[in-house]
């Protein structure tokens, strides 16, 4: 899309985009370029000296028994945030469009969990489940005799995660289905009606295939979300235990640059990282500039 | 709407309700742990009503006078850090984002499609995936354990960007041709035409930008060394640092009651502006 | 096909003291296979009324009968009817075919008698090279005929239409009208045709009801309404250009109004306050002055092609008087002299504004 009026000076416009230039090069730009060279090289152990080594860096990488074990993990766990964070906020967003009375009050509870940072979210979850003193541990041991211990039981753990990743996104995706849904013309429900459909049938064959535009985005946008902005939540709660079995791939990039002194390595991951997000967007982008428009 | 039959409406109400109790049940369970004792809380079950120790409990959060075995650095201190963190990165980023913006929409200059494109490539280099290279970035210039070094890295990113960009886009060109008649320069234009018509996604972007500076994580943990400088969410994870019972949970609970506080204010006052620019912003 | 009753229908918003009446008692009677047109402007509740009968609006007052059945508790989709709405209302993501075949799969018809019905309606609506085809890419026309193709291949009791020509260009307009009414003497489903445009109305209509602010004014068949309009809103409402209405005391032979004092044809029914309506063409003329003649002042002529429409003043009350186009226009501040005809005066009761009879 083009303006087809423009001002003419051509100091100004440099000018105006100088200050986000001026922070994309120092704070972007060179420390992605120098991710990019530290890939593909090896410093001793004291820092002293650094020695280029390519693409060995990546070949260790893969290699690494680790690093796919976090690749698996990372994709577990995104998968199952991006599909049961949709699925519930879809189910509270079809509802929440039928109801008049209370709407004000139901949206506006729904969109509390947005304000609250992930490491707090983690935070209530360590409190919350705690084997010890955890509520609902304690729910889980006298209502069904279940021994809740995410600090020996990766399936814990990963349940852990995921219910509190699922949590803080509730509102995000709440939002947008609700939004996609209250966008369908309601002639378009009406008709469906007059033609026999109940509303089972006609959120199936109508109000869910006009909303795929809609949970496309979300599907990438949640995976995006699970890759990066749970860092908090697994700092708090699990630290990508236990062993490694919740270490995801931003959280493994942390852990062996930050703790690990392995910059090289981490370096490498970062790229590889880098990469991930680069494709989901290019998708996500081109497949919403073909979105259908109606 | 078509479907009077009650029992859907029943349905929907009851299906709302659940979704209101999922979300509200860890907040509550923060707050009634927040206005107990610590023993009180340490005996499990903890109890599920209010108790009276409201005060003591946020008065010694704020002050640092907690006794666990984490950090116990004063809350107030470290809201004030938040605080100043999250206005700094929401109105740098705002008026970065609007002059950008204005620029590549309203001007015609050479490698102008280069700038867009090296600012949308930033959308795809999330802070976590260059946090060593920036690190030492900052740590060169010095900028370690300050405003600056926790604000600066996160103002240039090209959400706000696009979004006014879009919003430029839509804004009728007439509009300029008339501000040219009357004699009005791209400065001019731009204070007293566009400003005022972009007030809704300024106010939009001001929700996003607020929480997202509020809640920023991974970068303060690794640009601050002294709790001096930890903004409050960084500084809740410090004290959980005690294990399930060296930690005083009623204060860590206070301080993740405080913590959520100003994010929760300005989402709900502003609701209607954020979720119209939520939406907005990504179609 | 089946017969439709209105009694006495109330639509109200809201409850209590503060609640909002729109809809004030509408009675009708429509019998099977009638074509019925609800004409009104905007907002006189037109749309609404169908929509009850619809189904998609709840009814506060009343009851609507579709084939002697109750339906006022009724879901839409158990009360076998269609529905052509203004903006078509096609499904965006399906083909044509399957936005036309949708209501049959739902009631379960056999995938052979599916096709052969939507081949059917598509042969009568010529939508066949367009079966594959999604909405998006038909013109407004053409989406116009699959909303209708959809309506009709269900085969129900009652086809509703609201206002399916507005959003067509007046050509195509025309045309469309033309194709309704072939389509009606065809099928000869019962039908309910909501328009805000008095000429649909008096084109398609078997009977028409014409509605203003809720009310049901008249309803009668196309030339009942012309003729002997029932209210002063239906007399004005229906004919273009509008019925010159006057309003002044009548006595005997003569009617006084404006200071001026006009000599009629025939006595009016009764004396005393009443309103006079004549309509633009249902006057003679002459340039000079003659007995029961009634001056007209000229202020402006309208050429229309076929016809000239003269607007002047009597007595400083703008009046309208139609001539064939064919005859020498009369000047500007001239004055033309009318010859009103016993037959086509309409009189009107001053306060309550309905027809008067003797």
């Amino acid at each position: 899309m083009e303006k087809r009026v423009r001002f003419d000076s051509q100091v100004l416009p440099w000018m105006l985009v100088a200050p986000q230039l001026a922070i994309c090069a120092v704070f972007f730009f060179w420390p992605a370029a120098q991710a990019l060279l530290q890939s593909m090289q090896v410093q001793d152990s004291f820092g002293l000296s650094t020695e280029w080594v390519g693409l060995e860096n990546f070949k260790t990488l893969f290699n690494d028994s680790a690093y796919l074990e976090s690749f698996k993990v990372t994709a577990v766990f995104s998968l199952l945030v991006a599909v049961l964070g949709i699925a519930l906020s879809l189910m509270l967003a079809i509802f929440a469009d039928r109801i008049v009375r209370g709407a004000l009050f139901y949206k506006t509870m729904l969109i509390i969990p947005y304000a609250v940072a992930p490491v707090v979210t983690g935070v209530l979850w360590v409190f919350m489940f705690s084997p010890s003193i955890g509520v609902v541990a304690y729910g889980l041991d006298h209502v069904f005799g279940f021994q809740w211990n995410h600090l020996l039981n990766s399936t814990h753990a990963m349940t852990m995660i995921v219910t509190a990743a699922v949590w803080k996104q509730i509102s995000y995706n709440f939002l947008f289905f609700l939004a996609g849904l209250q966008s369908i013309p309601k002639s378009l429900i009406e008709a469906a009606a007059i033609d026999g459909a109940r509303p089972w049938r006609r959120f199936w064959t109508i109000q869910f295939p006009l909303l795929s535009p809609t949970t496309f985005f979300l599907l990438v946008i949640n995976m995006v979300y699970a890759f990066f902005d749970t860092f908090a939540i697994i700092d708090a709660t699990t630290h990508g235990g236990p062993g490694r079995d919740t270490a995801i791939l931003v959280y493994k990039v942390y852990q062996d640059g930050f703790k690990g002194g392995d910059l090289g390595g981490s370096a490498a991951q970062s790229t590889v990282l880098m990469l991930i997000v680069i494709t989901l967007t290019v998708l996500q982008f081109r497949y919403v500039e073909k979105k259908v428009q109606y | 709407m078509v479907e009077r039959r009650s029992t859907l409406g029943i349905l929907a109400h009851a299906v709302m309700i659940l979704g209101v109790l999922i979300v509200a049940f860890p907040l509550y369970i923060a707050f009634i742990a927040s206005t107990h004792t610590s023993q009180a809380i340490l005996q499990v079950p903890m109890p599920m009503s209010p108790g009276g120790h409201f005060w003591e409990n946020y008065l010694a959060a704020l002050n640092g006078h907690g006794g666990g075995a984490g950090s116990n650095a004063p809350v107030a201190r470290m809201m004030w850090v938040s605080l100043v963190t999250a206005l700094v990165i929401t109105f740098g980023k705002i008026a970065i984002s609007l002059l950008s913006a204005f620029a590549l929409v309203y001007f015609r200059f050479p490698l102008r499609g280069l700038v867009f494109w090296a600012i949308f490539v930033t959308l795809m280099l999330p802070v976590e995936v260059r946090i060593s290279p920036t690190y030492k970035v900052v740590s060169d210039l010095g900028m370690l354990n300050t405003y600056a070094g926790l604000t600066v890295p996160l103002i240039a990113s090209a959400t706000a960007t696009f979004l006014f960009r879009q919003f430029f886009l839509t804004v009728p060109d007439e509009l300029v041709e008339a501000a040219r008649i009357d004699g009005a320069g791209p400065m001019r234009f731009f204070k007293d035409i566009l400003l005022p018509l972009s007030k809704t996604s300024i106010a939009a972007l001001f929700v996003i930008q607020f929480i997202y500076g509020w809640n920023q994580y991974l970068w303060p943990l690794i640009a601050t060394t002294g709790e001096q400088m930890y903004p409050v969410v960084v500084g809740i994870r410090m004290m959980i640092a005690g294990g399930d019972s060296g930690n005083e949970w009623n204060i860590v609970m206070a301080t993740a009651i405080l913590a959520m506080l100003p994010p929760a204010i300005v989402v709900i006052l502003m609701q209607r502006w954020f979720v119209k620019g939520l939406v907005d912003t990504e179609k | 096909m089946a017969a439709i009753s209105l009694k006495n229908v109330v639509k109200r918003y809201g409850i209590g003291p503060k609640a909002n009446q729109v809809i004030h008692g509408v009675n009708a009677e429509i019998g099977d296979g009638e074509f019925i047109v609800i004409v009104g402007p905007s907002g006189c509740g037109k749309s609404t009324l169908l929509r009850m009968v619809a189904g998609l609006e709840e009814v506060s007052g009343g009851e609507i009968s579709i084939g002697g059945r109750v339906v006022n508790d009724v879901e839409p989709s158990e009360r076998d009817i269609a529905m052509v709405f203004q903006n078509y209302a096609l499904y965006p993501h399906m083909s044509v075919f399957d936005n036309m075949a949708y209501g049959l799969k739902i009631a379960k018809v056999p995938v052979a008698d599916i096709k052969t019905r939507v081949d059917k309606a598509a042969k009568i609506l010529e939508l066949g090279a367009l079966l594959q085809r999604k909405p998006r890419e038909l013109s407004g026309g053409q989406r116009q005929r699959v909303a209708m193709g959809r309506a009709i291949v269900r085969q129900p009791q009652v086809f509703l239409f609201d206002e399916p020509l507005s959003n067509l260009d007046a050509k195509l307009r025309g045309q469309t009208r033309l194709e309704i009414r072939k389509l009606h003497a065809e099928l000869g489903v019962t039908s309910l045709f909501v328009t805000h445009d008095q000429v649909e109305a008096m084109t398609l209509a078997q009977r028409m009801i014409v509605m203003n602010a809720g009310h049901m004014e008249q309803i009668g068949t196309p030339e009942e309404v012309y003729a002997r309009p029932a209210t002063t809103f239906v007399a004005s409402f229906i004919g273009s250009p509008p019925m010159n209405l006057l309003t002044g005391r009548a006595q005997g032979t003569r009617f006084a109004f404006g200071g001026a004092d006009l000599p009629l044809p025939a006595a009016a029914p009764r004396d005393g306050e009443l309103i006079l309506g004549v309509r633009p063409e249902h006057l003679g003329h002459a340039s000079v002055a003659h007995d029961g003649g009634w001056p007209l002042t000229i202020e402006m002529v309208e050429m229309l092609g076929a016809e000239r429409l003269v607007h002047g003043r009597i007595a400083d009350h703008g009046f309208t008087l139609r001539i064939d186009g064919t005859l020498v226009p009369p000047a500007p501040g001239s004055t033309l002299h009318l010859k009103p005809s016993a037959d086509h005066l309409h009189w009107f009761d001053a306060a309550t504004g309905k027809r008067v009879v003797a």
